[in-house]
């Protein structure tokens, strides 16, 4: 067993930050924009990775696996997590908007319970869990005492394309722009002609698509794919999102990151650490510091 | 000069008791159906602690379940333990009594423990955390290797009969009636309908928000406890996030803030799963279509977004049925 | 000349960076009713939310009957005498009006959790005096016709003598009333008006209130604190603040006093 706080260690927390990352970013980015914690976020991942397994033998017929197909395959991830994201609004969340928010916290936990037992009855998908296929070429390499597969790189590098897509859609766009704007004050930018419910669709399809990218890369990363796999994740990457600060972007990303990182050097000091470090940390912030490391105070008016 | 009241609960409890009673005996409902109005029972006061903390004191914990695994394994260990060492010690029952009740009081202190994020949390963020709560009890007593980790606990003497479980729901809900119509309760909805109005009102809303926790597991941990001592065994997985999910439904549909919610709830909805389950089987032996129970909760999904999209405040919404209202004098 | 009932030493208080109240030095004598006016954020609503243990201050003391109450819970400052209302409603929705007056009185029991569980006589006894106080209130404050309604389907100026109806419930020696005539009309502010007079004399309570309504204020106020940003600009009794050159500034600004 390696040391703890080995190099190994934190390449296989970087793998798991990336993936916790792109999941992280949906939830606060939904969170900031309709303040809402989207229990079945993490049920959006698990699509992902799903549509991403019926894309590869789908494709299979005419593709060999490798980078062209991947790509392919990508897509198809995304649009099919995004499409379900924007489904679940458009159904479940959109009709109670202005009502009580605990209304659309138990309905998310509905549609989150939907998505899982209807993946799992489903006959052809199956609750059994299932290999996903070896969509690339896995390859090794030993770099400074530490076995680092091309998978390592591709997360990484999936994720940073997507984060920086995304950078760019928010600062340099008029979509963007209208994001910031109504996730400040839904109202205002209602008044200055901004179609509110198209931009919070919008911003459940890129969330929910990033969720799906995450379950592609999960499926390629640890290939098992079952339809409660979102879960975990799901419920990590959200308390990522609050250890860097829920609604904020950036933050979602450290806290991924950081999250990764003591999650796989956790687990390997002590498993039960492992299980439980995630649930420690998200104690620790709402008790010391409930508004994360990037986040803003927000002062309530008596 | 008071009109003699009819103690309306007692007379509804006794009737209901004395029918089901009957029907045992003369053999029309068969242990098929028993263990079903079991089920139900004790679901009906899960469903009502859990209506005490969300619905009455307006709190969210989603880890109500794992007040009563908490209940249902101390004491399933406990009786284990005194039947293993000593099989047939004089006063079975009681020792059965005093397992319940030692049970229900750790699941108590468990939720005096969980009591205390509510003071600092709200909504969205409170329920993540007794969500996490939930889960890190399921994922301790998964590996307390002692109670069965992962294997379940298993040879728990079967102490749970229609008479015992009907006379715990009865006076759980007695007991939670008295409470909920009394000035306490009346603090404790005060919180739910505004929280700081209620403090400027004199109200220890720090204290009654954990007192909602703190009864509401105690009570939770009987129902553990009764359920364990019926199925004979306890495992981590009965108690995970899925039956708190269930639980759920069934305090939204039944009425957020009504007793009488829950109980209809509890009882429809256990029997509706069975019906269900019975459904399923049957479509898929007979007439060979290959579906699988997990469908039973893919309804209960829909029902709950359909409840909470059409029918938010539940079937009974916050009223109580006349059965369950202490009569008080009018002006 | 009694004491006076509150009294505030060197109170500040700041959000972050931002100075809400600055310095305040003032008394409330008893038995008066005395007014708190100004422009809008000038830290009125603060003020209360200060006294009544909301916020903690910054600097200062909040000297309550003689006792220093800062840093009290709010509930606790309740059970020693300090009541307020809302400028936004606060109130029960879903209880009936009479159970949103019980729940004030609820401090005042001594049964435990476990009498009522067992429905104890001790405790009944005092459930059915709580009953009898919250209707005299009811009573008192003509909402009799709507004792049993759900407090959510009141009327708007009923909803405001239910607040302080409540208010009054927790048998305060000092009220905070906070706007207390918003939103009514001519007629409903009159009432209000007799109310909060008979309230001071049948309840033996001193009256601090927040209002915009010039005539409310000049009509029953015995003496009138002016603030804006935070700092006292003017004290003393309604006519004579009224006119006070620095008072007229803040409300209709400089170009209009000047000229």
């Amino acid at each position: 067993m390696g040391s703890v706080f080995s190099l190994q260690q934190i390449v296989n927390g970087l793998q798991l930050g990336a993936i916790y990352a792109l999941i992280a970013l949906g939830y606060t980015m939904v969170y900031g924009i309709v303040r809402l914690i989207n229990f079945a976020h993490g049920d959006f991942f698990m699509v992902g990775a799903f549509a991403a397994y019926g894309a590869f033998y789908l494709f299979n017929f005419f593709l060999p696996p490798g980078g062209c197909m991947a790509f392919l395959v990508l897509i198809m991830a995304m649009a099919g997590a995004g499409a379900i994201a924007m489904i679940a609004n458009k159904f479940a969340y959109r009709p109670l908007r202005y009502k009580p928010r605990l209304s659309s916290l138990v309905t998310a936990i509905g549609v989150s319970m939907l998505l899982e037992y209807l993946f799992s009855a489903t006959p052809f998908i199956g609750p059994s869990p299932r290999g996903f296929p070896e969509l690339l070429k896995k390859r090794m390499f030993l770099i400074g005492g530490a076995e680092i597969s091309n998978y390592v790189m591709i997360d990484l590098l999936v994720a940073a394309v997507l984060m920086i897509g995304l950078t760019l859609l928010i600062q340099r766009t008029p979509m963007g722009k209208a994001m910031r704007a109504v996730s400040q004050d839904k109202d205002a930018a209602k008044l200055m002609g901004i179609d509110v419910e198209k931009v919070i669709s919008f911003t459940f399809l890129i969330g929910g698509s990033f969720a799906g990218a995450a379950g592609l890369l999960a499926g390629l990363t640890y290939p098992r794919i079952q339809p409660y796999m979102g879960i975990l994740p799901g419920l990590k990457a959200f308390i990522a999102a609050v250890l860097g600060g829920i609604g904020n972007v950036p933050g979602a990303v450290l806290g991924a990151f950081i999250m990764g990182i003591a999650e796989t050097c956790a687990t390997a000091y002590n498993s039960l650490l492992g299980e439980g470090i995630a649930f420690v940390i998200l104690i620790v912030v709402l008790l010391l510091r409930p508004n994360g490391i990037l986040g803003e105070k927000t002062a309530d008016k008596i | 000069m008071d009109k003699f009241k009819l103690p309306r609960l007692a007379i509804a409890g006794a009737i209901f008791y004395a029918v089901v009673q009957l029907l045992i005996l003369t053999g029309v409902l068969n242990g098929y159906f028993v263990v079903i109005i079991n089920r139900s029972m004790i679901f009906v006061i899960l469903a009502a602690t859990l209506n005490l903390i969300n619905g009455i004191t307006g709190q969210f914990s989603l880890g109500h379940m794992g007040f009563a695994a908490v209940g249902a394994y101390v004491s399933g260990t406990i009786t284990t333990l005194v039947f293993k060492l000593s099989p047939h010690v004089f006063g079975d029952n009681l020792i059965f009594v005093g397992a319940i009740l030692l049970g229900a009081c750790a699941a108590g202190v468990v939720g005096f423990l969980i009591g205390f994020p509510s003071l600092r949390l709200k909504g969205d963020y409170l329920a993540i955390v007794t969500l996490g709560f939930g889960e890190i009890i399921r994922t301790i007593l998964n590996n307390i290797a002692y109670v069965g980790g992962p294997r379940c606990l298993l040879g728990i003497p079967k102490f749970s009969n229609f008479t015992v479980i009907f006379l715990f729901t009865f006076f759980t809900i007695v007991l939670l009636r008295n409470l909920v119509q009394s000035s306490h309760g009346r603090a404790m909805l005060s919180i739910r309908e505004n929280e700081l109005a209620s403090e400027l009102a004199g109200v220890d809303t720090t204290k009654y928000k954990v007192l909602g926790f703190v009864v509401g597991a105690f009570f939770a941990g009987i129902a553990g406890g009764l359920l364990a001592h019926l199925l004979q065994i306890a495992h981590p997985t009965q108690y995970g996030f899925y039956a708190s999910s269930i639980l759920l439904i069934m305090v939204y549909a039944g009425g957020m803030g009504s007793l009488t919610g829950s109980i209809l709830a509890a009882f429809s909805l256990t029997f509706l799963t069975e019906g269900l389950r019975v459904g399923i089987d049957w479509l898929r032996d007979s007439v060979g279509i290959p579906i699988g129970t997990e469908w039973t909760m893919v309804i209960y999904a829909l029902l709950l977004i359909f409840v909470m999209l059409f029918k938010t405040e539940g079937f009974m919404g916050m009223r109580e049925s006349k059965i369950l209202i202490i009569e008080e004098k009018h002006v | 000349m009694s004491a006076p009932v509150l009294s505030i030493q060197g109170m500040s208080h700041y959000f972050g960076g931002l100075k809400a109240v600055s310095d305040f030095n003032f008394e409330v004598p008893e038995g008066v009713i005395y007014g708190l006016i100004g422009p809008n954020g000038s830290g009125k609503t603060t003020t209360f939310n200060l006294i009544t243990g909301i916020y903690t201050p910054t600097q200062g003391k909040i000297l309550f009957q003689g006792e220093d109450i800062v840093g009290q819970k709010p509930f606790r400052i309740v059970h020693k005498g300090i009541a307020r209302t809302f400028q936004n409603l606060r109130i029960f929705g879903n209880l009936t009006a009479v159970d949103n007056i019980r729940v004030a009185r609820h401090f005042t029991t001594k049964s435990g959790v476990f009498s009522s569980f067992l429905r104890l006589p001790s405790f009944l006894k005092e459930q059915e005096e709580v009953r009898d106080e919250a209707m005299e209130l009811i009573k008192l404050m003509n909402l009799e016709h709507r004792a049993m309604d759900m407090a959510k389907n009141l009327p708007y100026g009923e909803l405001r003598r239910l607040e302080i109806a409540r208010a009054l419930a927790t048998r305060p020696k000092l009220i905070l009333l906070d706007e207390p005539a918003a939103g009514m009309n001519p007629k409903e502010t009159e009432d209000l008006m007799k109310l909060v007079l008979r309230v001071r004399d049948e309840f033996k309570v001193t009256v601090f209130l927040i209002e915009h309504h010039m005539k409310f204020v000049t009509g029953i106020c015995e003496r009138v604190k002016v603030i804006d940003f935070g700092e006292t600009i003017a004290e003393g009794k309604p006519e004579d603040v009224v006119k006070d050159t620095k008072v007229l500034e803040a409300y209709l600004g400089r170009k209009a006093v000047v000229c």
